[in-house]
């Protein structure tokens, strides 16, 4: 039974670290491609997000828990590159 | 920047960094953590007030100019080491004392931790002596 929990507790996490990182990827390409800024913007935060997701699953995977600070400092900064890049998206558009 | 969501959520934020920072910054002997972390996070919720308020109000909850937490870090890191030397034991020494706290059990200070401290007030002091003013502009 608890053998059992173990292996679909890693099944699931596998899984989720496998569509993170497809989703990193996807994320990426809109990072790379995005024909505005605010596109780049948003799929940047977007990584951030994704990278919080990863974090955390891998913790599980190998049970540190000390990882999820460090997911913790990543969802905070994400936050504040995001505002920065607003900040600075806002007053170009008033300049021009 | 003049937003009304951004403004009430740093509100919720700042204290919240700050303790998270404080939090990192006593964790940091034994597990990850330590004076330099908790510094960056405590100077980054104080760039995300200045963000949503204006540089000169952040520098205002500061309460200090960033440099004087600098010359106050220095001078604490210079006291916490020299402080083995008054104990006559060579230079940066850990001196730990035992404290007995009624409910919680036996507390471990040290000249470390104040060097830790040290290294937090320097850190948030540099950070933001570099960014309020680029902030300013």
């Amino acid at each position: 039974m608890s053998l059992y929990a173990v292996t679909l507790l890693e099944g699931a996490v596998t899984l989720a670290l496998a569509m993170s990182g497809l989703a990193l990827f996807l994320a990426f390409f809109r990072l790379v491609r995005g024909p505005s800024l605010p596109d780049r913007v948003v799929a940047l935060d977007l990584i951030g997000v994704i990278a919080v997701g990863v974090i955390a699953a891998y913790d599980i995977l190998t049970e540190q828990p000390v990882l999820l600070d460090a997911a913790t400092v990543v969802a905070l900064v994400a936050f504040l590159g995001t505002v920065a890049f607003a900040h600075y998206v806002e007053r170009r558009k008033q300049d021009e | 920047m003049n937003s009304l969501i951004l403004r009430v959520a740093t509100r919720f934020m700042l204290p919240l960094l700050l303790l998270f920072s404080v939090f990192l910054l006593l964790r940091g002997h034994n597990e990850p953590g330590g004076g330099f972390s908790g510094g960056l996070v405590a100077a980054s919720a104080f760039v995300l007030y200045g963000f949503a308020f204006g540089a000169a109000e952040a520098g205002h909850a500061l309460g200090a100019d960033p440099r004087r937490l600098i010359g106050a870090g220095l001078l604490l890191a210079v006291g916490s080491g020299s402080a083995a030397l008054l104990a006559e034991q060579p230079l940066m020494t850990g001196l730990w004392a035992v404290v007995a706290v009624p409910g919680f059990g036996d507390l471990h200070l040290g000249t470390p931790l104040l060097f830790d401290v040290a290294v937090y007030l320097v850190v948030v002091g540099v950070t933001l002596s570099i960014v309020l003013p680029l902030a300013e502009e």
